[in-house]
């Protein structure tokens, strides 16, 4: 049994970089997934409107961050920067008496929001509330949009990393390159049935979504659309880089982990941006499940349209480029290595 | 015109894996590379094809160069004929005389009772096979074959062998690897490496007539210069010396190869 055990020992200690996600992975996902798991809000981006704006914006608790006060603008007005998701609340200063917005596509938000004015409302009994979007705050309305996000990064990045490290291993690499390919050819040819697989994905996870768990769907298809076929790009890009580091499948997946997990607990799907660490949050912007989770969210809970979403699809859009891009450099440069003086 | 390298050296970091390699072969012609674990082989191949960069040297080969890897090259998800489908399509061959091509390729490998079995479900015979069909297929100029024989049992490696002299008789070049000695002399033209270093290279013929000393067959080990053969021992004398208890053989070619490893390691 020691000699079995002393072989274990040696092969964990050969592969030195699993052993490193062994032991440095989990300090580090701890403590990032440690400031970032909170459920406690501190504070929500707010807009305050109307004629009374700034009466009430001295009124209005801590909790609520102040981002704007305009006296010019109206309900509609601070309605469509929610609709942007540009601000969580929205308070209407009006002489119909103060309202309250809340977006209701940010779960965590707009429980605290609700809970901060229902005590408001014992010192301001005209107050009137409103939960926009999604007025029962239906956890599945929220989850959702993410999880279809989660499929693209599941198929796109995993799947697809371990193909390619597939080929690799089975020596078929080599017969792609030799043959009279284009490194792109075999580029797209790879990724492709991943692109339309991963696609078909997203359709069925919202189709069950609106159908079964009652998640509305308000805003037009486009925005979404795009915003998932940039995502999966970047996906898809992901997955070919961490297949070009990997040498061998299990590598690939261990990789491929490291960088679903920080999406799936950064992006903010789970937990709200805000509720994280200054430091942590600022992975959560690097991230492109951030971006993709806006647009879902925007799309189909709050009823954006592609002018409300362009922030977070360019910077899809910059993401996948520069990921996409390193992805097809790194394997053409794999694919064919040789630069030798040959004769023909 | 001949295919091959000119003095190609590559390197692996500070680690030579081939140091002024030349391979020279025509048209019609095999060339066998033979060398142990290490010795270069597969770099060699890797680096005819155009896989590997090379720190100098050149290497000519025709735009039509094929190449089977030492893992066979087959894609084990895919079926024979999906395979050969495949290549076919790579190539852009036209349908009509890949249709034909493939359908004759099967026969001739015998591998058309199998043509819808998965590549994982091939024997390893059946899979060389189908990786040396795949490699002729487009009929290359240049056919690149790593270890084609390796691990197969006497009846493969016969009717590989047969498939491998068809396409020579068809006027390709074949460069083929092997480990096997007694394989290196069906070649027109061998090369021994050994640590990325050529300890010999020729036709089998000028190869043996080019052995310094000479070699002599003993019924016991007779020193450091001595190597076990078939139910005797083979005894070389490099000063061609006789030999006390020896009588004089003639050496072939794995006898040659040993010699020249002996006087790599002296020099």
């Amino acid at each position: 049994m020691l000699a079995m055990i002393r072989k274990e020992f040696r092969q964990v200690t050969r592969d030195r970089r699993t052993l490193a996600m062994l032991i440095v992975m989990p300090v580090v996902l701890l403590l990032v997934f440690g400031y970032a798991a909170s459920f406690d809000v501190d504070e929500i981006p707010t807009v305050v409107v109307g004629p009374q704006a700034d009466q009430a914006a001295e009124r209005l608790p801590d909790l609520f961050a102040v981002e704007s006060v305009d006296p010019d603008e109206t309900a509609g007005d601070a309605e469509q920067v929610l609709v942007a998701g540009d601000a969580h609340v929205a308070v209407v200063a009006d002489s119909t008496g103060p309202t309250v917005l809340i977006d209701g596509a940010e779960l965590f938000m707009a429980q605290a929001a609700l809970q901060a004015t229902t005590a408001m409302q014992a010192q301001v009994p005209n107050l009137s509330v409103e939960v926009l979007f999604n007025p029962d705050l239906d956890t599945s309305a929220v989850l959702v949009p993410g999880l279809a996000g989660l499929i693209i990064v599941f198929v796109g990045t995993l799947v697809t990393s371990m193909s390619v490290v597939r080929e690799r291993e089975a020596g078929t690499m080599e017969q792609l390159a030799v043959m009279p390919f284009k490194p792109k050819d075999v580029f797209v040819g790879k990724i492709a049935p991943y692109f339309l697989i991963a696609s078909i994905d997203i359709v069925i996870v919202l189709l069950i979504g609106t159908l079964l768990f009652d998640v509305p769907f308000n805003g037009p298809v486009l925005p979404l659309a795009l915003g998932a076929v940039m995502f999966l790009f970047v996906a898809l890009g992901l997955g070919v880089l961490i297949s070009s580091v990997s040498e061998n499948q299990a590598q690939a997946i261990q990789l491929a982990l490291m960088t679903v997990l920080p999406q799936v607990m950064l992006s903010g799907i789970i937990f709200p941006l805000s509720s994280m660490a200054a430091g942590v949050r600022w992975i959560g912007y690097l991230l492109p499940l951030t971006y993709f989770n806006q647009v879902a969210k925007g799309v189909m809970i709050r009823g954006a349209g592609l002018g409300d979403l362009l922030v977070p699809i360019g910077l899809l859009v910059l993401l996948g480029s520069v990921i996409f891009g390193l992805a097809v450099v790194r394997f053409s440069g794999q694919l064919r290595p040789a630069r030798e003086k040959v004769t023909a | 015109m001949t295919w091959g390298t000119d003095r190609v050296t590559v390197a692996y970091g500070s680690t030579t894996a081939l140091q002024e390699v030349s391979v020279d072969l025509q048209p019609g012609q095999i060339a066998m590379v033979v060398g142990g674990d290490g010795a270069g082989k597969t770099t060699l191949c890797r680096t005819v094809v155009g896989l590997e960069e090379i720190a100098a040297g050149a290497v000519r080969r025709p735009p039509r160069t094929c190449f089977q890897p030492e893992t066979s090259g087959v894609w084990a998800d895919l079926t024979v004929l999906e395979n050969l489908q495949f290549v076919a399509g790579g190539y852009q061959l036209p349908p009509e005389h890949s249709r034909a091509r493939i359908g004759e390729l099967l026969e001739v490998t015998g591998l058309a009772s199998a043509a819808d079995r998965l590549g994982r479900q091939l024997s390893g015979g059946m899979r060389q096979k189908l990786g040396v069909a795949m490699a002729v297929l487009s009929e290359p100029d240049l056919l690149v074959l790593d270890e084609p024989t390796t691990g197969l049992d006497p009846v493969s490696r016969l009717e590989l062998w047969s498939f491998i002299n068809r396409s020579a008789q068809e006027g390709r070049a074949l460069l083929i690897s092997t480990t096997y000695v007694d394989e290196a002399e069906r070649g027109d033209v061998v090369v021994a490496l050994d640590e990325g270093r050529v300890l010999a290279s020729g036709s089998v013929k000028s190869i043996i007539d080019s052995m310094p000393g000479r070699l002599f067959a003993a019924s016991e080990s007779l020193g450091a210069r001595s190597w076990h053969r078939g139910d005797g021992w083979r005894v070389w004398s490099p000063d061609g010396v006789d030999m006390p208890g020896a009588t004089p053989a003639h050496p072939d070619l794995a006898d040659v190869v040993i010699v020249a490893a002996l006087l790599s390691e002296t020099s």
